[in-house]
C-alpha cells in the first residue's frame, strides 16, 4: 500500500519537470518521468545452492564489496553498490536485472556491439579506475551470474522500467560551480567530506569519495554530469532522495565534476587530445579551466 | 598474539576503572553514574544508555538539546538544566574518553529482520521512501562513525526504540540535515522491535574483528 500513494515530494519533483519544461521547449526529449517498476527480482532468500549458488553469492559479494572481493581488479576504494544501490537491486537506480537483459548492443562510447560482460568490463576501467577482468575469469562469471539470476522471468530484449537513472529535466539555468559548492557544503559534506574523500570506520569505507584518488576516473559515465545529476537526483542524499531541485541536482553534478580524479586511462599524452577525442561534448568538463585550474592536468 | 595481549591490558584496565586516556572526571560525573554507570556503560535493565567511547561533540549537542527540550526527556532534562556550556563540554570530552571494553561477538551472525533491515534496508517502496540500511550510515556492527553518527551497537533495545520512536512523534529534534528522523518516520513498529533487538546484541566494541 505504501508504495501507492503520490507524496508531496514526488509530487514536487513531477511539477519540477513540468516547470522546466515550460521554461525550455526543447528540453521535451529530455524530461522523463521515472517509470513505475512493474519488475521484481527474487529474494535474498531464493538464491539457488549448489555450484551455481555460489558463483551467485560470489557476484553479489563483488557487487557490494568489490575492493575486498576483486582486488586485483579495483583501483579505487568504490563498490558498484554505492552507484547501483541495494546491491544492483534497486529500480531507477540502473538495476542489474534491467540492464542484463538489454545486452548485447551497440555503444556510442566505444563504437562496437557489446556483451554485458564487456559492459561489465567498462565499469571495472573506468567506475572502479582498475583493471578489466577477462571474460572468462571467476570474477566476471560470478557477476554475470549474479546478475542472470537477479533478472530471473525478465524478458530478454524488453525495456524494462526502472532501467538506467531517471532522465533529469533541463536544468532552468546552466549549471554552476559556485551555486554547487553551497549544495554540496548544505547537502553532501556531512558524508562525503568537504574534501571529497568520503569517510570509512574501522577499517571499512561507509561513505564512498566522490572525487580524488579513491574515485571514479575521467573516463567513468559519473564524470559527465549529466549522468551525475541523474544519479544524484534520485539517490542523494542518502535518506532524503527526492528533496534536491532540479537545478540543485545539475549545480552540484558540476562541483563534484569540476573536481580532480584519476587520469582517465584513453589518455593519449595530452589533456586537449583526449578532451578532443572522448570528452568533446557539453557534459564533460575535462580538459576545461575551472577556477583557472585544467580538469585532468594534475590527474591522480 | 599482539591484538589478544592488547586487550586483555585494556580489559583490565577498564576492569579497574582507570579511564585510558586521562580526562580527568568532572565533580557531576559521581551523579551521572547513578544512572549511566561509574565506567559509562549504562544501565541495560533499566535502559539508561552507555556514554563511553561516543563522539564528544555528538554527546555534548545531545546535552543542549536536553536543555533546551529539542530533545524532550525530564530526567535528562533535570539533569542538563544547571550545567553550563564548560562543564557540559567536560562531561563530553570525559565519556569520549572512556574505554569501552571489547567483548565477543554472537557466536553465529545473527540473522532475521532485524539484521536484514539493518544490513540491508527496506526497499520496498522505492527509490526515494526506502529506508537504506542503518549500516550505511552507522557503520557495519553499528559502531558509530566520525562524530555525527552515533554507535548503537549494544544501547539497550528499549532506549534505541525509545529513540526511534521519539523522531516519530516529535518529541526528540535533533541530528543533521534531519536525516534521522526521515528514516525513523519509514518503520513500522515490527521493524522498530526487530532492529533495535539486533543491535543491542551486538558488542559495543567486538573484541574479534569489527564485522559481525
Ligand atoms: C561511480 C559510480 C559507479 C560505479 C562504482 C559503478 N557504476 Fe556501473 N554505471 C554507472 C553509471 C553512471 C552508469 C550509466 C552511465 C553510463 O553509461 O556510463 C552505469 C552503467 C552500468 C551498467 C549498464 C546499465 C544499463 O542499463 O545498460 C552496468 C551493467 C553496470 N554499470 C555495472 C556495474 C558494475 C558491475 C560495477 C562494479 C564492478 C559498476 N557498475 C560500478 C556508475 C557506476
Ligand atoms: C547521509 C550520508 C550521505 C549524504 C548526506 C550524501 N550521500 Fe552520497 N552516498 C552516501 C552513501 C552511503 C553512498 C553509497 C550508497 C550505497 O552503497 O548504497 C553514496 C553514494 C554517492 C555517489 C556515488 C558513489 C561515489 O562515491 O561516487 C555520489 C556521486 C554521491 N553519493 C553524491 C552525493 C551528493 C552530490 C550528495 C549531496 C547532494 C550526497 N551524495 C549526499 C551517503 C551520503
Ligand atoms: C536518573 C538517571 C539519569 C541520570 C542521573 C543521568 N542520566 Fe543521562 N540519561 C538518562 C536517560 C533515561 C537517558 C535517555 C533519555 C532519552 O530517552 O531521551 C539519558 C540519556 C543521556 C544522554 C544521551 C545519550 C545518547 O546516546 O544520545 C547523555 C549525553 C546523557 N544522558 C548524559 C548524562 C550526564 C552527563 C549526566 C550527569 C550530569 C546524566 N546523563 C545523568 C538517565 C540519567
Ligand atoms: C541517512 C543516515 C542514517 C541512516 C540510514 C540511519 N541513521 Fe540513525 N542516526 C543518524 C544520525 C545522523 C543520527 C544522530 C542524530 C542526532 O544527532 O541526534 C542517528 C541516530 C540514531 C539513533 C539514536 C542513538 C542514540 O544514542 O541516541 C538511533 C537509535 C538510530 N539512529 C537508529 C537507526 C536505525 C535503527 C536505522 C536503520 C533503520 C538508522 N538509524 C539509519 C543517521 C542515520
Amino acid at each position: 500500500m505504501r508504495h501507492m500513494k503520490l507524496n508531496p515530494r514526488k509530487a514536487m519533483a513531477i511539477a519540477l519537470l513540468g516547470a522546466a519544461w515550460l521554461v525550455h521547449p526543447t528540453g521535451a526529449a529530455w524530461a522523463q518521468t521515472p517509470a513505475a517498476a512493474t519488475f521484481s527480482p527474487p529474494d535474498e532468500a531464493a538464491m539457488p545452492t549448489g555450484p551455481f549458488g555460489e558463483a551467485v553469492k560470489l557476484g553479489e559479494n563483488i557487487f557490494r564489496n568489490t575492493p575486498k572481493y576483486a582486488p586485483q581488479f579495483t583501483g579505487n576504494t568504490l563498490s558498484c553498490d554505492n552507484c547501483h544501490m541495494n546491491g544492483g537491486r534497486l529500480a531507477n537506480s540502473s538495476p542489474m536485472w534491467a540492464a542484463y537483459v538489454a545486452y548485447p548492443a551497440y555503444r556510442a562510447k566505444n563504437k562496437k556491439v557489446n556483451t554485458f560482460g564487456q559492459r561489465l568490463q567498462g565499469c571495472f576501467r573506468f567506475s572502479e579506475n582498475g583493471k578489466a577482468p577477462p571474460l572468462d575469469s571467476k570474477v566476471m562469471v560470478a557477476l554475470e551470474s549474479y546478475s542472470f539470476w537477479l533478472s530471473t522471468n525478465a524478458p530478454t530484449g524488453a525495456k524494462m522500467a526502472g532501467r538506467g537513472y531517471p532522465k533529469l529535466a533541463k536544468p532552468a539555468a546552466a549549471p554552476s560551480y559556485q551555486r554547487g559548492q553551497v549544495v554540496y557544503a548544505q547537502n553532501c559534506s556531512l558524508c562525503h567530506g568537504a574534501n571529497g574523500a568520503g569517510a570509512a570506520a574501522h577499517g571499512a569505507v561507509v561513505f564512498p569519495a566522490v572525487w580524488g584518488k579513491d574515485s571514479y576516473n575521467w573516463g567513468a559515465g559519473m564524470s559527465a554530469i549529466n549522468n551525475a545529476a541523474d544519479f544524484i537526483h534520485a539517490n542523494m542524499p542518502l535518506g532524503l532522495a527526492g528533496t534536491l531541485s532540479t537545478q540543485q541536482a545539475w549545480d552540484v553534478a558540476a562541483y563534484i565534476d569540476s573536481q580532480d580524479r584519476p587520469q582517465d586511462p584513453r589518455f593519449s599524452g595530452s589533456v586537449a587530445a583526449t578532451r578532443a577525442k572522448f570528452h568533446n561534448n557539453a557534459f564533460s568538463l575535462y580538459g576545461t579551466a575551472v577556477n583557472g585550474h585544467v580538469l585532468g592536468a594534475a590527474a591522480q | 598474539m599482539n591484538r589478544i595481549l592488547c586487550g586483555l591490558v585494556i580489559a583490565l584496565i577498564a576492569g579497574l576503572g582507570w579511564p585510558q586516556r586521562s580526562v580527568a572526571a568532572p565533580p557531576q560525573a559521581s551523579q551521572c553514574a547513578a544512572c549511566h554507570g561509574a565506567n559509562g556503560m549504562g544501565n541495560q535493565a533499566a535502559g539508561f544508555p552507555a556514554l563511553a567511547g561516543l563522539p564528544a561533540p555528538y554527546l555534548r549537542a545531545q546535552l543542549d538539546a536536553f536543555k533546551s527540550k529539542e530533545r524532550a526527556n525530564a530526567t535528562m532534562a533535570g539533569m542538563a538544566a544547571p550545567l553550563t556550556g564548560a562543564e557540559m563540554a567536560a562531561l563530553s570530552d570525559y565519556y569520549a574518553a572512556l574505554p569501552v571494553a571489547p567483548a565477543p561477538l554472537p557466536p553465529a551472525p545473527p540473522t532475521g529482520p532485524g539484521a536484514a533491515l539493518a544490513q540491508r534496508g527496506d526497499w520496498q517502496a522505492g527509490v526515494a521512501d526506502g529506508i537504506p540500511s542503518c549500516d550505511s550510515c552507522h557503520g557495519a556492527g553499528g559502531l558509530g562513525v566520525g562524530t555525527q553518527f552515533p554507535r548503537l551497537a549494544g544501547q539497550p533495545a528499549v532506549y534505541l526504540a525509545a529513540q526511534l520512536n521519539g523522531w516519530r512523534d516529535g518529541t526528540r529534534k535533533t541530528g543533521p540535515m534531519g536525516l534521522m528522523a526521515a528514516v525513523a518516520r519509514r518503520l513500522t513498529p515490527a521493524q522498530i522491535t526487530a532492529v533495535t533487538a539486533y543491535y543491542a546484541a551486538l558488542p559495543a566494541n567486538p573484541a574479534n574483528g569489527a564485522k559481525p
